[in-house]
């Protein structure tokens, strides 16, 4: 412990003494934890799977080990620049390229838990996200924009995915919200509760799926899947995010926390 | 609709009682009539030189030695004289004596020892069924002229799967197959039917007027994952004693042009591997049951490579080799496996094949029929039936017509 940097010795330490508080923002990686549905014509996500291999059985006596499946975007998960066609040109754009310092981030939350409780295909507007800075302070550069929906509460119903005869219903923003946020508040990505960090809508825009393509393009990043958003602060959250290293891969089911520190 | 019987109930503390199967050893040509039985055809052999029609099944005429073919026959016949057995030490007969037999004057000419409907007398006409015993062996059963079943008749009900009183599972009741089997079935009485929904789970589920009708109960299913079948399965109230599973992965695409990896995976994931996932699960409970029994819905793509659907024939084609290893392995626990060939269905999945196509309500009639009827092997719609016909005269052919 002698050579430990003091900055990381103080963070280890109030870690451990939980004056540092690590909240788990991941889903249960299940094999009905729902994942994205496309029109059929399109290619679909496949959910998790998982058979034992073993369980200290015939298979393997002392051990107990299982073989899983799954799509890149499947639970909580990491989307890479390279997800999106506006991000196939990026440098390092696929996931196994990212930077690792782009790991750890602050994070901003914005709450639109009410408006989309009032209406499940709330969008958040440029607008919306200036009277939010004027409510609760400027959004700083480099920070994860976390959107709290409360959709996570939704896990285990029907209304999670919200499926319906004209398509999906979930929050989300739209262009002139993302470029806002990506262009003058040099954001580092998209955090959000629902399956997509699109609207459940977002194909009908005039500019389609704006966070995808616009975060992508600009070489951000997306979580979608995320939970517990509701224990987090508004600023001062340190979000921990570190996808698998996929070779060329499009993004990653991840475990995602974050690092609250009581205010000094 | 018919009337509702309710499913059994059973005192906890009684011993469970051990369901037998009837005797096994037969010999090879009583094999190739039990294979025609299968398919719900009544034949005798015939013999090539003679042309003279005898049973029980032989491998050589026995009135000149002439050579020996199947062939289908009129099945009218006479009762001869009818006896009720009262004694045996076959494990399977003592749990249902007293059995009728007798013995009848087939028209075709040969007199056969068969089992007896109760209202049969000697010297009445009859008709006579090819049947599939408990252990799947061909046997004999006299029924009334004009009388197509019998379940009043318990020596009958040994022979065929009632869904009166029986609880069912349904694989995939999302599909347009699924709905209509899951409805063929209501109405023909099974007191509960459990209806499997694969994921995405549309809101509209829970307002699902089909999965609202009393004695039919939703759960969220997908044989691609043994979790959500055990989870299905924990949720049967009670015994389980048939299961159809009509899941499926249907698009189109050959081997090298237009394959698309992703889908025909995903269609042997569901075809094969669910159905080995399925049958796992669920063969303990079927196999305490007293006809208990597993109908897969299989495409006629299964008997020959299909060149516009090449990952789903390859998908069924596997499918239907498991069920014959399926069928095998319960044939000594008396659970039937019941394997119903289609054409293509008039469905989303075949926008793009011409008719004739199979509406999905007759596939579901087809499907209680072949229970009804202790089928084996159905071929439902012409498209199926032709394909079975010419796959049994000359397999490479049909491969080959089937993809010029």
């Amino acid at each position: 412990m002698s050579s430990i940097n003091p900055t990381l010795a103080s963070l280890v330490g109030e870690i451990a003494d939980g004056r540092i508080s690590v909240v788990d923002l991941t889903n249960t990686l299940s094999t009905d934890f729902p994942v994205i549905v496309l029109p059929s014509e399109f290619g679909q996500c496949e959910p998790f799977r998982m058979e034992t291999v073993s369980r200290y059985d015939g298979d393997g006596p002392a051990w107990y080990w299982n073989n899983i499946s799954m799509n890149e975007h499947t639970g909580t998960h990491f989307d890479a620049p390279a997800h999106w066609i506006t991000g196939r040109d990026v440098v390092n754009g696929t996931v196994d390229a990212v930077s690792p310092k782009d790991f750890v981030h602050p994070a901003v939350v914005i709450d639109i838990s009410a408006e989309a409780a009032a209406n499940e295909d709330f969008i958040v507007t440029r607008p919306f996200l200036e009277a939010w800075e004027k409510a609760n302070g400027a959004i700083l550069p480099r920070h994860w924009i976390l959107l709290r929906s409360n959709w996570s509460r939704r896990v285990g119903t029907l209304s999670y995915l919200n499926l319906r005869d004209d398509g999906a219903h979930s929050p989300g923003p739209d262009a002139d919200a993302m470029r806002f946020l990506v262009l003058e508040r040099d954001c580092v990505g998209l955090g959000v509760e629902t399956v997509g960090t699109d609207a459940g809508q977002a194909a009908h825009f005039d500019e389609p799926l704006p966070a995808h393509s616009v975060l992508h393009g600009n070489g951000r990043f997306g979580l979608q899947c995320l939970t517990n958003l509701d224990q987090l602060p508004t600023f001062g959250a340190v979000i921990v995010a570190t996808p698998l290293k996929i070779k060329g891969g499009s993004g990653s089911p991840l475990r995602v926390v974050a690092l609250i520190g009581r205010p000094h | 609709m018919t009337a509702r019987a309710p499913r059994e109930k059973r005192d906890p503390l009684a011993r469970k009682k051990l369901c037998h199967v009837s005797p096994g050893q037969r010999s090879r040509a009583m094999h190739a009539m039990a294979a025609r039985a299968a398919m719900g055809r009544f034949v005798l052999q015939t013999c090539t030189d003679c042309g003279t029609a005898t049973y029980p099944p032989r491998d050589a005429c026995p009135k000149c030695w002439g050579e020996l073919v199947w062939s289908d026959q009129d099945n009218g016949a006479t009762v001869l004289c009818k006896t009720m057995i009262r004694v045996s030490t076959d494990l399977y007969f003592r749990d249902h004596l007293p059995w009728r037999m007798g013995k009848v004057t087939l028209d075709a000419g040969p007199v056969a020892l068969v089992h007896l409907h109760d209202a049969l007398e000697a010297g009445e006409r009859a008709e006579i069924r090819l049947m599939l015993d408990r252990g799947g062996n061909a046997a004999l059963f006299a029924l009334r002229p004009g009388e197509r079943q019998a379940m009043n008749d318990p020596q009958w009900r040994e022979f065929v799967v009632p869904v009166q009183g029986r609880t069912v599972l349904v694989s995939d009741a999302r599909s347009a197959i699924g709905r209509a089997v899951v409805e063929a079935l209501h109405r023909a009485g099974a007191p509960l039917v459990i209806a499997g929904l694969p994921g995405p789970a549309p809101a509209s589920d829970v307002t699902d007027a089909l999965f609202g009708l009393d004695g039919v109960q939703a759960v969220p299913l997908d044989i691609t994952d043994s979790v959500s079948i055990a989870e299905a399965i924990s949720k049967i109230a009670g015994p389980l004693d048939i299961v159809i599973n009509t899941a499926r992965h249907v698009r189109g695409g050959g081997v090298s042009a237009r394959g698309n990896l992703v889908e025909q995976r995903r269609a042997m994931e569901v075809s094969a591997l669910g159905l080995m996932r399925l049958a796992q699960a669920c063969t303990p409970l079927l196999a305490g049951r007293p006809s208990g029994a597993f109908v897969d819905v299989l495409s006629a793509h299964a008997l020959s490579g299909d060149s516009q659907f090449a990952g789903l024939a390859a998908a069924e084609a596997a499918r239907f080799s498991l069920l014959q290893s399926f069928r095998h392995e319960m044939r000594a626990a008396g659970v039937r496996v019941l394997s119903v060939f289609t054409g293509p269905t008039d469905d989303q999945d075949h926008q793009a094949v011409p008719s004739p196509k199979v509406a999905p309500g007759r596939l579901a009639a087809e499907i209680v029929d072949a229970l009804a009827n202790g089928r084996e092997q159905t071929c439902v719609g012409e498209i199926a039936a032709d394909a079975m016909e010419r796959w049994l005269s000359d397999p490479l052919l049909y491969a080959r017509e089937k993809n010029l």
